[in-house]
């Protein structure tokens, strides 16, 4: 067993600590209080090759790997939540279900673009009354000619106000159940395609999460992801991958959100030494640091099963339930640590709180992970 | 055009420390980096790199482990990296240090060389100005600024109070200062590739050069002594009108037989 990384990982993990230091978090408190999506350090991190890292170069990839890019997820959430979804959403729900699913025609016009950060990704299920139950799909996509005519809309869609390649699910034949709805690569410039509201939200604020319109929206039938009728699997198979970035996701929370209460244990004084002094506050520390070092060694494991070929469907939904509950237990316990102070918006831990709580919520909430998990287990 | 940039792993932090018994830098635990000047050597190559065309190569002269500083300079997109080591080289003063490096570019051939203004540990400012001498070169100093022409580049120099402007000919070398630009990050492309390049190697017999020459022995600054300062004690305060004060100084200093 060998827990070390490879020397390529680790020049990367001292890349990515640099520019998340540079670039990431000086503007995240700005950024969370704003509401602007960070479309300058998205250009910033395609310079570098981090929106397609672990795609191959002859596609338009960076060449890397997927611990890499679960790396890059945490890194920059440590700092910035925000930046560290729009990553996620990008890669695993939008680039990787291309490169799984895609004809080479697809992959050729499509993945190029996306991999070097000149287009932007997301993915489409969510409907408002198909949040959890996914398959109850309302969109529908009916094929007349050379095109899909698309109606119905999706709510909650990370990325949505700025992306440029949407993969999105609709119903093509309902009288199938799960096994009539179908993928498409939409188009942001898609006749029909609209965008609806944009969430004000209580965490990950930057992050765009919108709803999209398709009012007979006409997609190329050459844009169909895989065959019809597999497009429940294609979404599912997806949130598998895609559950190991927003374990990552919450792992970063949580270390950063220890990190500084760690720091500031030190500094702040009270009954004339550092709160650090005191046992209760150390006994929080031990708790928090143990469960971030069980959540890494599950994100982790994960991942690796993921990048060496291995079923990770299991190991992602465990990563993503335990790393997700860490965020939120971390980051309440490091606002407790700050007292009121951690209340106020001059420290991070505030914020770092109310972005944990989404990592319970997306990719499957942490009830559905349960289901996945006992699933597994109890087949 | 050939572009040189000469490059050293320095130890990651302002305050070395030296064995006080042979008045050498301890560099064992501190994490190791490329020098921060040198990373504006190798920025400014990329960048005329990626103007006008040119080879960059990254060129060290250092232990083993230094192959580390060229990895994350071929990570940054450098496309050669070479490694003057040997164990003759070890303990060499900036005379020593660059006639190796003067050697070595050399045989590499140039048409134009960087180096940092000066290494954060070592902190002399000489290296980068004798190897120009050495290969007997035009040389700019404290470069904030660099175009390139035909045959010429015109480069600014930061002055204290100001900047020149020199027009010079090429081959030349110039040492960079952090002004002149912004470095790169290393890159995910160039990081999973760089391991698989090739680092050339160089010692001692490949620059045709002699023992007597390099090294601690070739090193002609003697070091008698070096030692961190001590901490000064802490003085003596008096809240007294100037001219009292003036007394009390005279008192001082004449007790400590200074005046
Ligand atoms: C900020 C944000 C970004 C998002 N990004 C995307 C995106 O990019 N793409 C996308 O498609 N979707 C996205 N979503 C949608 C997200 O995945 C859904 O919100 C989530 O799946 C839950 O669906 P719902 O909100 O409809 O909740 P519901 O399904 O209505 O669930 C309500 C509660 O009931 C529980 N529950 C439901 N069914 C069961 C059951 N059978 N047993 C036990 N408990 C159950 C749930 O766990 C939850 O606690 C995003 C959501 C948010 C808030
Ligand atoms: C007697 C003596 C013994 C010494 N022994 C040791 C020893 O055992 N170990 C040790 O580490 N140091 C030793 N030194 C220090 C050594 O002389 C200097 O570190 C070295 O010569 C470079 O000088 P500098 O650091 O002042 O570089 P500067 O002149 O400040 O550097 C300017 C620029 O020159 C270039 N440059 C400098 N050094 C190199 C290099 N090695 N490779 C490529 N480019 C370079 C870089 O571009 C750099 O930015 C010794 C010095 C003396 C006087």
């Amino acid at each position: 067993m060998d827990f070390s990384l490879t020397r390529e990982q680790q020049l990367a993990k001292e890349m990515l600590e640099k520019f998340v230091e540079n670039e990431v978090r000086p503007i995240a408190a700005e950024i969370d209080e704003t509401e602007e999506f960070p479309i300058e350090t998205v250009k910033k991190m395609a310079r570098l090759g981090m929106m397609g890292i672990p795609f191959e170069r002859e596609i338009g990839g960076a060449g890397g790997d997927f611990i890499t890019y679960i790396m890059a997820v945490e890194e920059l959430a440590k700092a910035c939540a925000t930046t560290s979804v729009v990553l996620s959403a990008h890669t695993s729900l939008c680039c990787w279900p291309i490169y799984a699913y895609g004809t080479d025609e697809q992959k050729a016009k499509y993945l190029p673009k996306l991999l070097k950060g000149e287009h932007l990704g997301a993915f489409a299920l969510t409907e408002p009354n198909a949040g959890t139950d996914a398959a109850s799909q309302q969109t529908t996509a009916k094929l007349e000619g050379d095109y899909y005519t698309l109606n119905g809309s999706k709510v909650f869609i990370t990325n949505g106000g700025y992306a440029d390649i949407f993969i999105v699910f609709a119903m093509t034949d309902r009288s199938k159940g799960t096994k009539g709805i179908s993928a498409f690569i939409v188009e942001k410039g898609f006749e029909g395609f609209s965008l609806g509201k944009i969430e004000d939200k209580m965490g990950i604020r930057a992050s765009s999460t919108a709803e999209l319109i398709f009012k007979d929206c006409k997609v190329p039938k050459e844009n169909l992801l895989g065959k019809e009728g597999i497009g429940f699997k294609i979404a599912m198979s997806t949130l598998d991958g895609g559950r190991i970035g927003i374990a990552a996701q919450a792992l970063g929370i949580a270390e950063g959100a220890l990190n500084e209460a760690v720091k500031y244990m030190k500094e702040r004084k009270q009954f004339g030494k550092p709160i650090a002094t005191f046992q209760g506050l150390q006994f929080y520390i031990a708790d928090m640091a143990t469960r971030v070092e069980a959540a890494k060694n599950l994100v982790y494991k994960a991942a690796w099963k993921k990048q060496t070929g291995q079923n990770y469907s299991l190991d992602a939904a465990m990563a993503k339930l335990y790393a997700s509950e860490t965020a939120m237990y971390v980051t309440t316990k490091a606002v407790q640590i700050f007292g009121g102070y951690g209340f106020t918006k001059d420290y991070p831990v505030e914020r770092m709180m109310r972005d944990a709580k989404i990592t319970e919520i997306y990719e499957g909430t942490s009830e559905v992970q349960k289901m996945v998990i006992s699933a597994n287990i109890l087949k | 055009m050939n572009i040189l940039v000469f490059i050293k792993q320095v130890p990651d932090t302002n305050e070395v420390r030296i064995d006080p018994k042979t008045g050498t830098l301890i560099r064992d635990g501190v994490p190791s980096i490329i020098n921060p000047d040198d990373k504006n050597a190798i920025e400014e190559a990329l960048r005329i790199k990626e103007e006008h065309g040119a080879k960059v190569t990254v060129v060290t002269m250092g232990p083993p482990q230094a192959e580390k500083a060229l990895r994350e300079a071929l990570a940054m997109g450098v496309d050669e990296a070479v490694l003057l080591t040997d164990r003759a080289f070890a303990g060499a003063d900036t005379w020593a240090t660059s006639l190796v490096l003067a050697k070595a570019a050399e045989k590499l051939g140039y048409d134009l060389i960087f180096a940092g203004r000066q290494a954060i540990d070592g902190d002399t400012a000489q290296v980068g100005p004798e190897i120009a001498e050495h290969l007997n070169l035009p040389q700019v100093t404290y470069v904030e600024k660099v175009e390139v022409l035909d045959g010429k580049v015109r480069v600014r120099r930061a002055m204290e109070d100001g900047y020149e402007t020199l027009l010079v000919k090429t081959p030349c070398l110039l040492t960079c200062i952090k002004e002149l630009n912004n470095p790169r990050y290393m890159n995910i492309y160039d990081i999973f590739t760089c391991y698989a390049k090739e680092i050339k190697k160089m010692g001692i017999d490949d620059l045709g050069l002699d023992k007597e020459e390099v090294g601690l022995v070739g090193s002609p600054t003697k070091v008698k002594k070096s030692f961190t300062k001590g901490p000064k004690a802490q003085g003596e305060k008096f809240d007294v009108p100037p001219h009292e004060a003036a007394t009390i100084v005279c008192e001082k200093l004449k007790g400590m037989h200074l005046i």
